[in-house]
């Protein structure tokens, strides 16, 4: 394969320095950002323009080579894990922004552009909400390709609300624009079925944002209380009061012990549980309901309310350091991202305990409380003979207990290679069978990202005769849209 | 087009279309009726299968700020249920908006789009039935999810020529404790541009953002909901001002958004999808037409109604615009989409193609 004439192709179209092929440096991308899983890919190839994308793609087509696309490769669940002698598409050449329009509230940027790089780039009067933790590193593609959220997202939504427009390269090659700078371009949304896919539809080679401009006042607080059970209920109640904070975010007792030592914000290692709440919005509504909330936040044990912006950075810090953080907990985690009602925060958290305490291991929680979205880290200590295996079941149980409480296998992270067995636990072979359908219509031969996602591998059968037009059509009197 | 009798269950409703696909007639699904002119005529032959037997609210977890619906539920129905615990589900499409599944399937939204999005933002899980048979789910019914692929999307706005939409997730709002509207009118479309520019730019947080002009006279509408929305709408008036619309504060708001939402019927409606700075050319293009506009002008998007219907008017705003038809009568001759680029139609067919392979859902 290394010297076969597909890769000869890639090199005449991306240039030999565009190609690598040499097994070293192949190891750079044999893992994203879930390091359990490696795979070396045949050759990576790094195109510097969308034209070169799509000649990438054609010639992977024509080879019958399948092929993974892959943004910073920060993505933790297994997204954008090579295909063992397929082609790895690394997009980080395509990062410019090309177009900012603050009067319109539109940017336009190709997929290696950063997430963070957007939101500087129409600062100070503008902001694009979703701010996944990896926000730095991670890549406007990546995004799409994962409908990526973050801490933001219960007020403001996912990447899917934001993107109105994408110039993609279809598995076949071939390029198609659908929607664009304006909304609601006629026809299916072809471009909501898009985002989300995991890279098993196509790549994006441009992609239209939709920014917003930046509340006048922002409220921030973080409240310790006894336990999860406490928070979850303060949580409940600011929500029930109608009260939609920008974000919400809870750490258990461990995350909040592996946060402190890591920045030192002065966190009481004691507390059972750490209750982040910021409002924005205008400054009168802001201060009204910021004042509800302090109320709300009685029972706490203490409030710490950020009188600055060194402040909230600093309570914002602590809580994205938890994961990282992890490492003194344990020598290593396995992070899960289940979603539950919020009702059942309560009694799921109950469960996780249970189930930590049976396979005598500890489990921190770090979380997007407002909507549900648990982040458990499994923690253990892959050393030690039988642990891994242990915390692999149980977070696969966490998993099941989420699932079965009416939530979701990820809120976030996507499925992925990591998470695709979990997802007959979700949906039936019917369900299965239509997701397919729409993989189908884009990708006949199952070239792109092939292995994520679907639980097992499947093959798009021939659709039933050539698609005819009914006499009625033909005579223009009906159409089938 | 004969009607056949309107299931009482998702199975009977799939049924229904997989006998039809058998028998190759066309099926045209309909819901309360009020967006019949949307889409082309059925054939002669088509068999029409209702979805208001699928009438019940299956879920309202009020909680967890989400609700499962059956797509024959009437909106108005489903929002004094929800309204009772305080909330909304946050879609305010004219005359009530007919059923919940007709909403969504024609992706039918009014004024407060501008905060909460369309039916896409708001749908988190649906279940479908497909002309073979295939009953099926996508999503679920929490507000954050992405395992599987986002089918919902697919089927909203697709006028049910995928498939029918047989149950829906929805994620619901709080209900705002009050509301106040700050209004600014001009004659110059500039000056109302402006108006509109400064607000849909400003921090401020609006739960409706309009704009309204008709026959050489506009006005501004910002509509601000939550604890204290007087401050807000002060605020915004100030703005206007600024910009020189002669402005007012309405506390007591509510009919002046129905009056709004009432320009998106009509004899003729034609959505137009633009960037919000278009706003002064698209009202000299009404102008010219004769048409009266509402618009989310922080959207770009707006609606001209003519009174007069006319295919060669639509022909000549399709110039210069993204436009599609909504309301129009039955005689009209006019796609109501518009073109569509060669490359998203042909990947649009293989869609339908994998969907509804017998060709039958119109």
């Amino acid at each position: 394969m290394t010297d076969g004439p597909l890769v000869e192709r890639l090199r005449g179209i991306v240039g030999t320095e565009h190609v690598v092929t040499h097994q070293r440096q192949l190891a750079t991308y044999e893992s994203d950002g879930l390091l359990q899983y490696a795979v070396t890919p045949a050759a990576v190839v790094l195109p510097g323009t969308a034209k070169e994308v799509a000649a990438v793609v054609r010639a992977c087509h024509d080879a019958e080579v399948p092929w993974v696309a892959r943004g910073a490769g920060s993505g933790l669940s297994g997204g954008a894990l090579p295909v063992e002698d397929g082609i790895l598409v690394a997009l980080s050449r395509l990062r410019r922004i090309l177009e900012v329009d603050i009067p319109n509230g539109r940017v336009l940027v190709e997929p290696g552009v950063t997430n963070i790089a957007v939101s500087q780039a129409v600062a100070p009067t503008h902001f694009f909400p979703p701010d996944p933790s990896s926000q730095i590193v991670c890549t406007i593609g990546g995004n799409v390709a994962e409908n990526s959220g973050g801490a933001h997202c219960f007020k403001y939504g996912f990447t899917t609300n934001y993107v109105t427009g994408l110039e993609l390269v279809l598995p076949d090659g071939s390029e198609v624009t659908l929607g664009g700078p304006e909304l609601d371009h006629p026809g299916y949304d072809l471009l909501g079925a898009f985002v989300g896919s995991e890279g098993t539809l196509g790549i994006a080679t441009q992609i239209w944002l939709r920014v917003v401009p930046k509340p006048e006042a922002v409220r921030t607080l973080v409240a310790f209380f006894g336990s999860t059970v406490e928070a979850g209920e303060v949580v409940s109640r600011i929500v029930s009061e109608g009260i939609v904070p920008g974000a919400i975010e809870m750490m258990d007792n461990l995350s909040i012990r592996a946060a402190e030592g890591a920045t030192g914000a002065g966190y009481p290692v004691d507390a059972g549980a750490a209750l982040v709440v910021e409002l924005d919005g205008s400054e009168a509504e802001c201060e009204t309901r910021f004042e509800h909330v302090i109320q709300l936040c009685q029972g706490a044990d203490s409030v710490r309310i950020a009188h600055d912006e060194v402040e909230r950075e600093l309570i914002w810090r602590t809580r994205k350091a938890a994961f990282a953080a992890m490492g003194r907990i344990a020598p290593n985690y396995y992070v899960q991202d289940s979603v539950i009602p919020r009702t059942r925060l309560a009694e799921v958290l109950g469960t996780i305990d249970d189930l930590a305490n049976e396979h005598d291991l500890q489990v921190a929680n770090v979380f997007h409380a407002g909507d549900g979205n648990l982040h458990p880290l499994v923690c253990y200590d892959g050393a030690q003979p039988g642990e891994a295996e242990r915390a692999e079941e149980l977070a696969g149980l966490i998993v099941k207990a989420c699932v079965d409480a009416g939530g979701s296998i990820t809120g976030e992270h996507g499925v992925g290679v990591d998470k695709k067995r979990y997802m007959p636990s979700m949906f039936d072979e019917p369900d299965l069978a239509t997701f397919q359908r729409l993989r189908c219509a884009f990708d006949p031969d199952g070239r792109a990202n092939p292995g994520k996602v679907m639980p097992t591998p499947r093959l798009c059968g021939e659709v039933p005769g050539p698609y005819r037009r009914h006499p009625l059509e033909q005579a223009g009197v009906a159409e089938r849209f | 087009m004969h009607v056949a009798e309107a299931p009482a269950t998702r199975e009977e409703l799939g049924a229904a279309l997989s006998a039809a696909a058998e028998a190759g007639t066309p099926v045209r699904l309909r819901g309360g009726g009020t967006k019949l002119g949307w889409t082309r005529p059925a054939p002669p032959e088509a068999i029409e299968v209702s979805t208001t037997g699928l009438n019940e609210i299956v879920e309202h977890n009020a909680g967890d700020l989400t609700a499962v619906l059956e797509p024959g539920v009437l909106l108005a129905h489903a929002q004094e249920t929800f309204a009772k615990a305080g909330q909304m589900l946050a879609l305010d499409p004219p005359d009530g908006g007919g059923t919940v599944g007709g909403v969504v399937a024609a992706a039918d939204t009014g004024p407060l789009r501008a905060r909460y999005g369309s039916p896409r933002d708001l749908v988190v899980g649906m279940r479908v039935a497909l002309s073979d048979g295939t009953l099926a789910k996508s999503g679920g019914k929490v507000i954050k999810n992405v395992a599987g692929y986002d089918i919902a999307k697919l089927f909203t706005g697709s006028f049910g020529t995928l498939g029918a939409i047989v149950e829906l997730s929805v994620r619901l709002h709080p209900l705002p404790p009050a509301t106040a509207t700050a209004t600014g009118a001009s004659a110059d479309v500039d000056e109302l541009a402006r108006g509109a520019a400064a607000l849909a730019q400003s921090a401020l947080e609006q739960h409706g953002l309009d704009v309204r002009w008709e026959t050489g006279r506009g006005t501004v509408l910002a509509r601000f909901a939550g604890a204290s929305p007087r401050p807000q709408a002060e605020a915004a008036e100030a703005l206007l001002r600024r910009e020189g619309l002669s402005t007012e504060i309405v506390d007591d708001d509510d009919s002046i958004w129905e009056e709004q939402r009432a320009v998106q019927r009509g004899p003729l409606v034609v959505k137009v999808s633009a960037l919000p700075t278009r706003l002064p050319e698209l009202l000299r293009a009404a102008d010219e037409l004769g048409a009266s506009v509402v618009g989310r002008a922080a959207l770009g998007l707006s609606w001209l109604r003519f009174e007069q219907p006319s295919a060669a008017a639509v022909k000549r705003l399709r110039q210069g615009w993204i436009a599609a038809v909504q309301d129009r009568p039955a005689d009209l001759d006019v796609e109501p989409w518009g073109e569509i680029d060669p490359a998203a139609q042909a990947l649009m067919q293989r869609v339908k193609a994998r969907f509804d392979p017998a060709g039958v859902c119109v």
